[in-house]
């Protein structure tokens, strides 16, 4: 044993700087957002205006480049006028950490701008429903043709091949298709998640499904087991873990087609939500927004995760990490 | 146990051995009666090939032997001789080309419960506690819930395990695993129970207790045993008789029976009729090299370490 724990090869860290080491993973990336939003001299490339003095077009609370600042300044004082008066800012589209906090809040609190707008619950409720019905569906279908896929080579020869090509087209191509057939509110949102969806699913599963040990049908033949039992009894208990984790991943993958999704027919969901807000130049309120798409995903993961070591006990390591 | 019967492995063995073929007349009385025993398996003419990128490679050549019932046969030859697949096909995991394969006078085709198999690396189903193992077979036999558990836990019993009948596999060590795939096996109550090198990933102190575990097993319930291995003292010690199959292609060199008398007991490993059984095999499986200069087993090496060297000898 010797070099520092820190870099040995393929060995774990200690538990207590695991646990420092994950917690950085977050810290880090928010140290450096507030390096630059709170230090006046890292960046800041614009001044917020606090008094416009004597220039016309100036007011309070707006923002323009420095050099535009120092020149108006120059001039004000070249003509004996009073100067404008302002601070270091970033530009609108980055706020600070506290700012985006407080709008995590605020997102909940503030009333739509307009009486037909929807409130920020509602539109993340409605992503979710998108989401759930988009995945339950292409899983109904992709889960059961990928385990037969992976077990039956006369199943795999007849669509995988088909499937193969589809998996290409990419699936808000189909997005003009998709409303035309399906209309303009959620049905054809659904379609673009389950169509990005189904085509990776049927492979995944397919090819967890291969990745069974093959002594272990072997060794239920020799005990008796034919061929419904075999799949009901060995194929499908012997690839559920894997088949919870791929869902896991692919699940991941749904969110990542939500945003092409709701923008849709009609925009909706929290989609509709970030692009309004970036509109009214809510930039706070739009990386919450962001953030909460990803808190909620990294929540479910880990719900999942958690799930999956309650009903699969026989599990030798914890599906994490 | 196994350190002082290695030592014999020279070229020139001190002791003055009888030969294999000498048999005690209590030895010789027991293997004329194996001989009336009814014939359990019979392989006629079996022969495998496979197709490679090579072009045909024959893995098995008019294979013949019969097996009569209650009888311990050992399959052992050099590696790429083909027990394996001929195990294999015996349970009906692989399909074979020339000749047939009778259990009971009938010929068999495809996997089945009447031929019990235990594999090398266990595949016991992970998602099942040890009993739920054992139950799978009678299930599959259309057993009720209820019925099948009595009668899997009366097989775990057996193999010594009730304690550990809620485990799951991955919580057991080796030798237990494959005992619970002797008792899932067995619990099918097959005619033949086949096992393909079951104890070769075992420490050699497990592999002695689990032959030990085996030969009871054997002596007290009626099974008839097919077991490969590649180990000499396992093969001489189980068997009552051992099928040596030669390589490239897999043909039947010779089928010995082995003199030692039943029950075995570890101390015949040194016995002078073990010995000689053993020495016979070695020579079977591997011939003194015929040509100089093609012989494998003997290293091109030159000196590497300074004749002035403090330890510049290792005799």
């Amino acid at each position: 044993m010797s070099g520092s724990p820190w870099f040995a090869v393929r060995a774990s860290l200690p538990p207590r700087a695991r646990r420092v080491t994950g917690m950085m993973s977050f810290v880090l990336p928010l140290l450096l957002w507030s390096l630059v939003s709170y230090v006046p001299w890292i960046w800041h490339p614009q001044v917020a205006i606090t008094d416009p003095g004597s220039v016309t077009y100036l007011r309070p609370g707006m923002q323009l480049e420095r050099a535009a600042f120092a020149a108006e300044v120059a001039r004000a004082q070249q003509q004996r006028r009073a100067p404008p008066v302002g601070y270091a800012a970033n530009p609108i589209y980055l706020p600070a950490p506290h700012e985006v906090a407080r709008a995590f809040y605020t997102a909940f609190t503030d009333p739509p701008q307009r009486r037909s707008e929807k409130w920020l619950h509602e539109s993340l409720w409605e992503s979710i429903q998108v989401i759930f019905w988009g995945f339950v569906l292409s899983s109904l279908i992709g889960v059961p043709l990928g385990i037969l896929a992976g077990t039956f080579d006369f199943v795999s020869r007849l669509f995988e091949p088909f499937v193969e090509f589809f998996r290409y087209l990419p699936a808000p191509a189909f997005g003009a298709l998709a409303v035309a057939i399906l209309g303009i509110y959620q049905a054809p949102k659904i379609a673009i998640i389950f169509i990005g969806t189904f085509f990776q699913q049927v492979l995944v599963v397919a090819n967890t499904t291969r990745k069974l040990d093959p002594t272990l049908l072997e060794a239920a033949q020799t005990l008796g087991a034919r061929n419904p039992a075999l799949l009901l009894r060995v194929v499908i208990p012997g690839i559920v873990t894997d088949l919870f984790r791929d869902m896991r991943v692919l699940l991941g993958w749904a969110w990542t087609y939500l945003i092409v999704a709701e923008l849709i027919g009609t925009s909706s969901g929290i989609t509709w939500f970030i692009t309004q807000q970036a509109r009214y130049k809510n930039f706070d309120n739009v990386y919450a927004a962001i953030m909460m798409i990803g808190i909620i995903g990294l929540a479910t993961d880990l719900l999942l995760a958690w799930l999956g070591r309650r009903i699969f006990p026989w599990q030798k390591t914890a599906a994490r990490g | 146990m196994n350190g002082e019967v290695r030592n014999c492995r020279g070229e020139a063995p001190a002791l003055e051995l009888p030969s294999y073929r000498d048999q005690s007349p209590a030895v010789r009385e027991r293997l004329a009666r194996l001989r009336r025993r009814p014939v359990l398996l019979e392989v006629e003419g079996l022969g495998k090939t496979f197709a490679t990128a090579q072009g045909p490679v024959t893995a098995l050549r008019d294979i013949n032997f019969k097996t009569r019932r209650r009888e311990f046969v050992c399959v052992i030859g050099p590696s790429g001789c083909g027990k394996s697949t001929l195990i294999r096909i015996l349970a009906g995991l692989e399909s074979h080309d020339s000749g047939r394969v009778l259990l009971d006078g009938k010929a068999v085709a495809g996997p089945g419960p009447d031929r019990g198999m235990v594999f090398q690396g266990y595949t016991l189903f992970p998602w099942l506690t040890v009993k739920k193992n054992v139950m799978f077979g009678l299930e599959m036999a259309g057993r009720g819930r209820l019925a099948a558990e009595e009668e899997a836990m009366q097989w775990i019993d057996l193999v010594g395990l009730n304690k550990f009948a809620r485990c799951y596999p991955h919580q057991l060590s080796g030798g237990m695993k494959q005992r619970v795939a002797i008792a899932r096996a067995l619990a099918n109550q097959p005619r033949i129970l086949l096992m393909d090198e079951p104890f070769g990933a075992l420490d050699a102190q497990t592999r002695a207790r689990m032959q030990a575990y085996l030969m009871e097993i054997w002596a007290n319930i009626d099974i008839t045993i097919v077991f490969i291995t590649h180990d000499l003292d396992e093969a001489v010690f189980l068997a009552d008789r051992i099928l040596v199959l030669k390589a490239h292609p897999g043909e039947v060199s010779e089928l010995i029976e082995v003199p030692v008398a039943q029950p075995r007991r570890p101390e015949q490993l040194l016995a002078p009729e073990f010995l000689a059984t053993r020495r016979h095999i070695e020579k079977l499986i591997h011939p003194p090299a015929a040509e100089p200069g093609l012989n494998e087993d003997q290293l091109n090496m030159v000196r590497m370490v300074s004749v002035k060297d403090e330890v510049g000898s290792v005799f």
